[in-house]
């Protein structure tokens, strides 16, 4: 993590390490590792589980290394490719045209509240603000989106509600404050419009800013399921998380069932599946993390450094 | 409203700028906010929200007279008190322990581990609560079964759910939150620091009299945050780990759960908005007074 890896002082006085300094070193080594041991164990778990066997995992529950390794489930995932497949491009484009729409309109956003010789600009920024402190909570945006947009079923009631968040502004503002105002001056100087100025001149230097709200909102709307649960009736329409959960509810009243009725359910393998299908959710994130964690470090330290 | 418009002409280009997050805000929030007098009405889909009749304050006395108005508001007071401290302490400890590590390696590896969960949806997380506590196949039985002992049915005992919750919401923050005070102690001038070891401090005196004074300021602003959703669950989390299971309710039911369940089952929505409404003046009320008093005592730690 590039911002965090300040050596601290002990690395210079390597001699004069006590026996209570030791003492904490030793502590310290442990917990982080233990901490970070219990962050990985449910990925593990969540692994192994969709590459055992429908039967080992029924008889003997789930376990951190696959102890009877086989790929029914994932061949089961892959063989409705359908459904899946259109699950997943149904999340792709979601995420896609969200984060496009919502990156765009915070860079505009940010940039018009940064400007200092933009008179409005703390009225405004109240404007978004206040949203934070009182709102009408999901009751009203629901009946509001059902009964007067009519986006029952609409792919916009997915995209709408993780498109604008005062949160990404206040990072996105942080960012744009750091262009120095000199370039704007200069722009104007040179006779450049108001929309040149912004996509020729601070647009290609926030590209940290942006590249930092891009992965905000796509993480928010790739995680995101209870918009479609409200919103959305047809099965093709289902994003993955949905989808996901959706299943998940099914085998689970199917074994509650069967367990009050003291039967196995051994048609279906629904518990590696279950996990068969979390690691098709998941492994997009898993795939990039190692290079975008750094953005999301970023904008946290950014974001808690209140503007 | 004159400057208004001169500025309007003037700052057009600008204006325009703001245009689309204007309409999204008004949209999403501002328009909404009006629903709230349902309620104070008797919902008929058929008459609208503005159509409908009024009822006075009859949907505030239902929700609370029939005893889920308090359950839900203790259990989400009681969750964010217990979830606000045990996530923070979790983080702060995880994050001095982390800029302490002498080893690059290990240290960089270990908190992109521990920052993983945050990436992760609920509905995962749902699946691997289910996997480590359900009856039949649940990790802990295994090992409850391997030792000998008998079986026990985690979601039939209401009494374990808050701890299970509470552990997981610090597990998922731990590494958000961590990033923070990781920034806010790196960001400590380290000449403090190296003066403090040729003066010889121990590293518990230098924990104790430099980074802990460092984070307060952070410490403060997340307790603000926080207590400004005094009375918001975190509703992806309790839905998820819970889910719709009945039994549980008692002790895990959130204002917020509650809100949900209601709106999907088509439950009458005066009462369902009588929640909501209460929910937001209360966390608008807290929230103002508390930045208030804050701002009397030290005008630097006040949100706005």
């Amino acid at each position: 993590m590039a911002k965090t890896t300040t050596a601290p002082v002990a690395e210079k006085t390597k001699i004069k390490l006590s026996a209570s300094s030791l003492t904490f070193y030793f502590i310290a080594y442990i917990v982080v590792g233990l901490m970070a041991l219990i962050c990985l164990v449910p990925f593990i778990v969540i692994i192994s589980g969709s590459f055992t066997s429908e039967q080992y995992i029924n008889f003997h529950g789930f376990d951190i290394i696959p102890r009877e390794f086989s790929t029914a489930a994932y061949q089961l995932v892959f063989k409705t490719p359908a459904t899946i497949g259109r699950a997943y491009l149904v999340s792709i484009f979601i995420t896609v045209v969200g984060t496009f729409l919502g990156v765009l309109m915070t860079a505009l956003t940010a940039y018009v509240i940064a400007r200092k010789d933009f008179p409005y600009r703390n009225k405004v920024s109240f404007f978004f603000y206040f949203t934070t402190l009182f709102n009408g909570g999901m009751v009203c945006t629901y009946i509001f989106f059902i009964r007067y947009l009519h986006l029952k079923d609409s792919y916009w009631a997915l995209i709408l509600p993780g498109m604008f968040s005062v949160f990404h502004l206040l990072i996105m503002r942080s960012f744009v404050t750091g262009i120095p105002s000199a370039l704007i001056e200069s722009g104007k100087i040179d006779g450049a419009g108001e929309y040149k100025i912004f996509f020729s001149i601070i647009l290609p230097l926030l590209k940290p800013g942006l590249a930092t709200i891009a992965l905000f909102t796509a993480l928010g709307y790739w995680n995101n399921w209870y918009n479609a649960m409200l919103y959305i009736d047809s099965t093709e329409k289902y994003p993955l998380q949905y989808m996901l959960y959706n299943l998940l509810q099914k085998s689970e009243a199917m074994s509650r069932i069967a367990a009050q009725a003291g039967i196995y359910v051994e048609a279906v393998p629904s518990n590696s599946l279950k996990m068969a299908m979390a690691v098709v959710a998941t492994g997009p994130i898993l795939i990039v993390y190692p290079f975008v964690q750094k953005y999301f470090v970023q904008g946290i330290t950014v974001g808690s450094v209140k503007g | 409203m004159r400057n208004f418009t001169k500025d309007l002409k003037k700052n057009w280009a600008l204006w325009t700028m703001l245009i689309p997050a204007l309409l999204v805000t008004i949209v999403l929030a501002y328009i909404p906010m009006v629903g709230l007098i349902l309620a104070f009405k008797n919902y008929n889909f058929g008459k609208g929200v503005f159509g409908s009749d009024f009822n006075g304050i009859d949907n505030f006395k239902f929700l609370f007279s029939s005893g889920t108005g308090w359950l839900i508001t203790k259990n989400t007071v009681l969750y964010n008190v217990m979830n606000l401290i045990t996530s923070q302490a979790l983080a702060i400890v995880i994050a001095i322990f982390i800029t302490e590590l002498l080893h690059k390696t290990y240290k960089k590896l270990t908190q992109s581990i521990i920052f993983l969960p945050y990436f992760i949806s609920w509905v995962i997380v749902g699946i691997f609560v289910f996997a480590l506590f359900n009856y039949e196949t649940g990790m802990m039985n295994n090992l409850i079964k391997s030792a000998g002992g008998e079986p026990v049915n985690l979601y039939a005992k209401p009494s374990v759910w808050p701890f299970i919750i509470c552990a997981f919401n610090a597990w998922k923050w731990c590494g958000y939150n961590s990033v923070i005070y990781i920034a806010a102690i790196t960001g400590v001038d380290q000449e403090i620091y190296e003066a403090a070891a040729i003066d010889g401090a121990t590293i518990f005196q230098r924990i104790r009299h430099i980074t802990f004074p460092c984070i307060r300021p952070t410490v403060i602003t997340m307790l603000l945050l926080q207590v400004g959703r005094i009375l918001r669950g975190d509703f992806e989390m309790f839905y998820q780990i819970i889910g719709t299971n009945g039994q549980l309710y008692n002790a895990t039911d959130v204002i917020d759960t509650y809100v949900f369940r209601s709106l999907t089952s088509g439950a009458t929505l005066g009462m369902t908005t009588a929640a909501s409404f209460y929910q937001s003046i209360v966390c608008f009320v807290v929230i103002v007074l508390v930045n208030a008093i804050v701002k009397k005592i030290d005008e630097d730690y006040a949100l706005f």
